[in-house]
């Protein structure tokens, strides 16, 4: 007799479809929906139909919660959505928030701030939901979330492994290092040379043009998007969307304090940047200023 | 006092009596035995502490840079607005080109005045940095406060330290015709006013 798989549940609140989509770009994501029973999902065959769920009638080991939270608004077929969530959190073995809007808020926070939070988290406080689910929470968030983010958290769960979580529930393997850890442009950051404009191969995004990378927590340039690339590989800023604070308004522009960023790279002293910065813009290493590839005509 | 911290008090002794001959006769005119002589040791054992008088040059920006630095700091740590911190930083400088003279002379008069000698080791900002980053520091607090006017940082900082290099490059000619603390309260405000929001 086959042994009872995981039964997953996949709720959708205030979103955009963002996290539903691209996790639909898993290049594995049959053989990683097989170890589960699909209760649930807003796209996906699934035992249940949404009635069933919105009637509190379907079974769930695992909660995957997708866009924000309103305490009031948020109705489908004439039920309040947080209810319905909040009746599955307590059911449930495990809740994970997948995106940035169920895990801090995120864009749709934006419409209503005072009234629009993520389930456990408004930003970077935590609600009054985080205490008594926080035993059994894991955040993901990311904007979208990274496919491959999804299904390592969902297979360390079927294979019965603990995750090693921070303080705001989220993967130490997915968020203990930040977007700057293996971005390509790291030589250009070292050396404090600017990039020329988008899209270029050389030179770094920090200093002009808005990247965030250095103080986001994320691992976009160590599990590459699409098995490929990355925003700032390709010459796009990251726009810091894993981070409670996302969206910032201004994304393609570094706020700067007379040329000095107003934000620092993660946990690295102003004074320790600011000198290590003095002394890297006092040299100029030709390798840096030229084009990597030069093309005959 | 371990033996490291005995050497480290040696090395900054050296450095001392080498920055007041330096900036009184000049870089070139100095020679190690001058120095090993004010200092009543060996020229050979100098040399355990310095390879080479160039060396012991860009030694000693670097630890005048630190010491204007710490200073600068202390201000930094304050509440005060940017405008007292402005004055705080006008009086250090000068306080300093008074009763340490050859820190800032050395600066003016043998790191700005001898660029071959730190061409190699002491490139750009790399040897005056402990300086430097505290004024950063200063213009970003400035500007996150909203009391200081975003703009290049080299043209404020030109501005800033151009203006208070002058004053004291003045006094050591003879031409200030008032002592240099007269000058604070005017330059503090001239340099306010040029960089407030």
């Amino acid at each position: 007799m086959e042994a009872l798989k995981p039964r997953l549940l996949w709720l959708q609140s205030i979103t955009c479809n963002g996290n539903t989509h691209s996790f639909l770009n898993h290049p594995d994501l049959f053989s990683i929906l097989s170890h589960f029973e699909l209760v649930y999902h807003p796209v996906l065959e699934s035992s249940c139909m949404l009635h069933e769920v919105l009637a509190r009638k379907a079974p769930c080991d695992i909660l995957i919660l997708e866009g924000a939270f309103s305490e009031q608004g948020m109705v489908k077929e004439g039920v309040e959505i947080l209810d319905v969530a909040l009746y599955y959190a307590n059911v449930a073995e495990h809740i994970v928030t997948a995106g940035t809007c169920a895990t801090f808020g995120g864009i749709f926070k934006g419409y209503d701030p005072d009234a629009i939070s993520g389930f456990a988290f408004d930003e970077e406080r935590q609600t009054a939901r985080f205490e008594r689910f926080s035993p059994k929470l894991i955040s993901l968030p990311g904007c979208p979330i990274h496919p491959k983010w999804l299904s390592y958290v969902l297979m360390m769960i079927v294979q019965g492994r603990s995750i090693p979580l921070d303080a705001m529930c989220r993967p130490q393997e997915l968020y203990n290092i930040t977007v700057h850890t293996g971005c390509s442009r790291n030589e250009y950051f070292e050396w404090k040379v600017d990039t020329k404009g988008f899209g270029l191969k050389e030179g770094c995004l920090f200093y002009e043009l808005g990247c965030q990378g250095p103080y986001t927590r994320g691992s976009c340039n160590k599990i590459l998007w699409n098995d490929t690339s990355s925003k700032t590989v390709v010459g796009t800023p990251c726009f810091g969307c894993t981070e409670p604070t996302f969206p910032k308004a201004v994304l393609f522009e570094t706020k700067t304090h007379m040329g000095i960023p107003a934000s620092m790279p993660l946990g690295v002293p102003r004074r320790a940047y600011l000198t290590a910065t003095g002394v890297a813009k006092s040299f100029k290493i030709k390798r840096f200023e030229e084009r990597i590839i030069t093309y005959e005509d | 006092m371990t033996a490291t911290e005995k050497k480290e008090r040696k090395r900054e002794s050296i450095m001392q009596a080498s920055l007041q001959l330096f900036s009184l006769h000049g870089f070139h005119k100095t020679t190690i035995p001058d120095i090993a002589k004010k200092l009543g040791m060996s020229v050979g054992n100098l040399y355990n502490y310095f390879s080479s008088k160039d060396i012991l040059a860009q030694e000693i920006i670097k630890y005048t840079s630190e010491v204007l630095g710490a200073k600068i700091r202390e201000v930094n740590e304050t509440d005060l607005s940017a405008q007292e911190k402005i004055r705080r930083i006008v009086e250090v400088y000068f306080v300093m080109s008074k009763e340490k003279p050859e820190m800032i002379e050395y600066f003016l008069r043998v790191y700005l005045s001898n660029r071959e000698v730190f061409s190699e080791g002491c490139e750009g900002m790399t040897c005056v940095s402990g300086f430097i980053t505290e004024i950063m520091i200063f213009f970003d607090d400035g500007v996150a406060s909203g009391e200081l006017r975003d703009q290049d940082f080299f043209s404020a900082f030109g501005l800033f330290m151009g203006y208070l290099g002058g004053m004291v490059f003045l006094k050591g000619e003879g031409v200030l015709p008032q002592e240099i603390e007269y000058y604070i309260d005017d330059i503090s405000r001239n340099i306010y006013n040029a960089l407030k929001a």
